[in-house]
């Protein structure tokens, strides 16, 4: 059905719903910019040891991975609450919360089980 | 045996002449029956020069509607070995008293249990399942097919080399002893070298790969293909739990993928991911299972309850009772199917607040089943109701689905899970929900649907016989394991010391023979209505005064369902058009678009199959040849840009002419 | 769906089918299709997560993240996939100018750092195996070799679709199947960088500070 005829209907850039989403050089040069931010900042972090404590590093590099992911998907993946009339992101929403579930459920099960369950000497860190 | 030299090992693996089980007079006998029986239809294919048909027509089919009936014969085939299995339980728990061991030993009577759980979960439940969403959902929802007809195919050939897998350990080789769930460390290399746990692995793996990506194929399906006016509070309750059912398919086969993927990893290349030493932990795989094995049950289910709204609002006359509520309680059923796995495994340790937290949410799920329930009898209230063998089954669902239920709600209490855990209650319990709800659903369903499918209907009295003794069966077969659970009986045991038990297992028996001629007395319905089919032929395309688009179409419908697209205003779409007076267009029909038959699928799925028989004997150039060839295969199909075709009009006008013909010769 | 429905005139039956329709162009579900397929893919990824996080600490008396992970190399790496992100979003955007030759170039330099990322990772797990940190060793090695591994095969894949799509957009153009195929790989990729965020966040970054 749809050959070489159909180059010419994606020149209008118009976008309705059948038409997924590109970006445009701006967006992407904005997306890479941020991202080479909240890739360097983590490493500077853990690799200079600027805030002297692990736990506080620790949450701060977390959050600038979600920070940057966010990034990705609003300028690389063009992430938007109309693309395919809502369904990408409801599904992407529902993804994260069973990504949350699994991680969380599984850390909080198996922290449970291993501290009633492993040999006492295992439940201290290893060396 | 000589000694296999490195040339044999290299070329076989482990694979020798030892694989074949002569020494076992039973998998001798199965194998001659199984031998004669193939020869007898490959003869007759052969004879009756059927080999280009079904190649052409069936198996490089894209169409849903082939499809799901191929789904439903792997189904029902697979539904034969499983409940084999059954009965070859029954008979050794049966009579294993007194000292007596039984007749089957233990390494056979572990693989027993093993593969009818596997079967029945994977290869009957699943391609039934499927079949159904398959075949009617896009008729439903006013479409020509699904979303992408050529994963669809390639969808059922994966899911039928996972059989295959299955089907061959019974031959060559050995099947798992661990149980379905395979728990390391039972299940790792060190305890389980054998190939059975290897065909579980790769079988699974395999079939898993057709089940997601149909998962997918069905999502989008309903997400993009609904007809004009068919908004989401529009279209019929089997398609929103078939939406569900799919959502889950995707959210949750990944994690079993996963978890096959690190299981094998131990085996194969000796990670420590569940061993139990160098830092590994076996309870994470029961962890991951589980997480994967809840959903995987609502997975079942939620098609079943689809099927019972559909056949309640049909045989009561009545529009379903509480439309927005059944959905509701549909969506919240599928996000809470996530939070409440632990409860499989209450017992290994993780203390009080972990239990007492799923526990409640595994009460909580019990509530929008409920209201399904309810929604369902206030249905039936003040319907004219009429008991053809859909409204029987679904009855009988009812009864026996809720005891099903009850029994899940008292497991669910950790402190009573403490005692019943892995006894003969919770085996009775999920067989009861199982049976009584995913089972006499999708014979519901069969019933409901099959003249649509075939053109005629299924012999009622020969079905009243499948259901009585279905039905009686199930009670007799397992009401006495709830008094064994509760008597502290454990599962999976091959011998018993306490005479007092062997009572309630010959009753238990006994069921089990009922359910037998119920199976007998549903083969012999199919072929008798199949014989006596031109009387029970429909010609309306309506034979139950259906309230849904599958039923605006002739029995069966033609390969592109609707000449036009339908438009819909209403809930219960078809019932609207018949009270609305709807004429069948007569003219100005135009060509139709359709996809094209191909090879890919079954190609594609026998390298996968090829893959994982390699793997399993270890025929490492066997596996790195499949390997390639799928993926060289896959490339190859990417080049192949012409896909579909269109039916001429011409042809459409002459299916709708005939059909207008049979509609005249119907009603005179 | 955007096919308008005729309205229902007083008195009339409503209109129950579309006598003139347009099929579903080709390929119109494919976006929302590879979406959900990332989707599952993610979940595949947070088991793998999952392990890791669960398992990530039974060193087994063998090396730890301090004894084995060199930062430099692996903000090498980041840097790899991160501009075979940006080059192939520059291959996006001559694709919707349908600039083939363009386009066929911005792919290969995505080629080259992805082949760039993949060579570097091979490097470090040869480095590691080499001195008996293998994936046998301890859990903490299996989960990571087969979270850190599991990404650099997705990369693989990756790599052999864009090779296959240079050579169908070389033989056939810009037309409308192959710009969906670019699109869908353009989302596989973009997602593969996702995952490695959280790669080199939980398993190098968070592996040194503990």
């Amino acid at each position: 059905m749809s050959t070489s005829t159909d180059v010419r209907h994606h020149t209008g850039g118009g976008h309705d719903e059948m038409e997924p989403a590109h970006g445009s050089f701006r967006g992407y040069m904005i997306g890479f910019v941020l991202s080479v931010i909240l890739t360097a900042v983590p490493f500077w972090l853990v690799m200079s040891n600027v805030l002297d404590d692990n736990q506080l590093t620790g949450f701060a590099i977390m959050g600038l991975a979600v920070a940057q992911i966010v990034v990705h998907m609003i300028y690389f993946l063009h992430m938007d609450g109309r693309s395919e009339g809502g369904w990408s992101l409801l599904a992407l929403t529902f993804t994260l919360i069973l990504v949350v579930i699994t991680l969380a459920g599984s850390l909080w099960v198996m922290y449970h089980l291993n501290s009633n369950l492993m040999p006492a000497h295992q439940t201290r860190q290893m060396p | 045996m000589p000694e296999s030299s490195a040339l044999t090992k290299a070329i076989f693996g482990r694979l020798s002449w030892e694989a074949f089980p002569l020494h076992d007079p039973i998998l001798v006998g199965t194998f001659v029956v199984v031998v004669l029986g193939g020869l007898g239809l490959v003869g007759a294919l052969s004879y009756y020069r059927l080999w280009g048909y079904l190649w052409r027509e069936w198996f490089t089919s894209v169409d849903h509607k082939k499809i799901g009936i191929m789904y439903m014969v792997l189904g029902l085939v697979m539904l034969l070995r499983g409940f084999a299995d059954a009965i070859m339980m029954r008979l050794q728990q049966a009579i294993a008293f007194n000292g007596s061991e039984g007749y089957l030993p233990a390494h056979h009577y572990d693989q027993i249990f093993t593969a009818h759980g596997v079967i029945m979960i994977f290869f009957v439940a699943m391609p039934l399942v499927t079949g159904l969403m398959n075949y009617v959902m896009p008729l439903q929802i006013g479409a020509r097919d699904v979303a992408f007809p050529f994963l669809n195919n390639f969808s059922f050939w994966m899911t039928t080399g996972g059989a295959v897998l299955v089907m061959l350990s019974l031959f060559v080789g050995e099947f798992a002893k661990t149980g379905w769930l395979a728990y390391p460390p039972l299940s790792g290399i060190a305890y389980s070298p054998d190939v059975g746990v290897d065909y579980y692995i790769w079988a699974l793996q395999v079939a898993g790969v057709g089940t997601t990506l149909s998962g997918i194929n069905l999502i989008c399906t309903i997400v993009k293909m609904r007809a004009p006016g068919m908004s989401l509070m529009k279209m019929p309750i089997f398609t929103w739990t078939s939406l569900c059912t799919n959502v889950l398919i995707v959210a949750t086969f990944p994690v079993l993928t996963a978890a096959l993927a690190l299981l094998s990893l131990d085996r194969y290349v000796g990670t420590n991911f569940f061993t139990s030493d160098l830092g590994g932990n076996p309870m994470m795989w029961v962890n991951l299972i589980w997480i994967w094995g809840h959903p995987e049950v609502y997975i079942l289910i939620l098609p079943a309850f689809g099927i019972f709204s559909e056949v309640t609002a049909t045989f009561c006359g009545k529009r379903l009772f509480g439309y927005t509520s059944m959905v509701y309680a549909t969506v919240v059923i599928t996000i809470l199917s996530y939070l409440v796995w632990l409860h499989h495994f209450f017992t290994m340790g993780s203390g009080a607040s972990v239990n007492s937290f799923f526990g409640i949410t595994t009460m909580i799920i019990s509530i929008p089943t409920g209201a399904k329930i309810f929604n369902w009898l206030f249905t039936m209230y003040r319907g004219r109701i009429r008991f053809e063998a859909p409204m029987m089954w679904t009855v009988a669902f009812m009864l026996t689905f809720v005891i099903g239920g009850m029994t899940g709600v008292l497991l669910a209490v950790p402190p009573a899970d403490f005692v019943l855990h892995n006894s003969l209650f919770l085996v009775a319990h999920f067989h009861n929900v199982i049976i009584g709800g995913v089972l006499f659903g999708l014979f519901a369903g069969m019933s409901y649907w099959w003249p649509k499918a075939f053109g005629f209907r299924l012999h009622p009295l020969l079905g009243t016989f499948s259901f009585w003794f279905w039905v009686i069966g199930f009670w007799v077969a397992f009401m006495p394991l709830y008094a064994l659970g509760l008597m502290g009986v454990t599962r999976r045991l091959r011998t018993f010391d306490d005479p007092s038990l062997q009572i309630w297992f010959q009753i238990a028996g006994i069921g089990a023979v009922l359910i037998l001629l119920g199976i007998v007395a549903f083969l012999a319905q199919i072929a008798y209505s199949i014989w006596k089919r031109d009387e029970l032929r429909d010609t309306t395309g309506d034979p139950w005064d259906g309230r849904t688009l599958e039923w605006a179409t002739s029995s069966p419908p033609p390969p592109y369902n609707f000449a036009f697209t339908p438009v819909v205003h209403d809930n219960d779409a078809w019932t609207d058009m018949k009270r609305r007076g709807y004429v069948r267009p007569l003219g100005g029909f135009r060509p139709i678009h359709m996809p094209r038959n191909t090879a890919a699928g079954i190609v594609l799925a026998g390298f996968s199959t090829a893959l994982g028989f390699a793997l399993i004997w270890h025929i490492w150039w066997l596996a790195a040849l499949s390997f390639v060839a799928m993926i060289a295969a896959a490339i190859m199909h990417s080049f192949n840009y012409r896909r579909d075709f269109d039916i001429p009009a011409e042809e459409v006008a002459r299916t709708e002419a005939a059909r207008t013909h049979l509609l005249a010769a119907s009603r005179a | 769906m955007a096919t308008a429905i005729p309205a229902v005139q007083k008195g009339e039956a409503p209109v129950f089918y579309l006598a003139e329709e347009h099929a579903h162009p080709e390929g119109h579900s494919t976006p929302l299709g590879f979406w959900i397929y990332l989707m599952s893919d993610t979940l595949i990824f947070a088991v793998l997560f999952a392990i890791y996080g669960v398992l990530g600490t039974n060193y087994a008396a063998g090396p730890g993240p301090r004894d084995l992970f060199e930062l430099p190399l692996i903000a090498l790496n980041t840097a790899m996939l991160l501009f075979s992100s940006i080059t192939y979003g520059f291959a996006m955007l001559t694709m919707v100018q349908g600039r083939v030759v363009a386009t066929q170039s911005w792919l290969a330099v995505t080629a080259m750092f992805g082949l760039a990322f993949l060579s570097i990772e091979l490097y470090e797990f040869h480095h590691f195996i080499s001195i008996g940190a293998t994936p046998q060793r301890s859990a903490f090695l299996s989960a990571f070799f087969t979270l850190v591994g599991t990404h650099g095969l997705h990369v693989t894949f990756g790599t052999i679709w864009l090779f296959t799509l240079m050579v169908q957009v070389a033989r056939r153009g810009l037309i409308t199947a192959n710009r969906r195929r670019l699109m869908c790989l353009s989302m596989f990729w973009h997602f593969l960088d996702v995952i490695w965020i959280g790669v080199f966040t939980f398993v190098y970054l968070m592996g040194m500070l503990r």
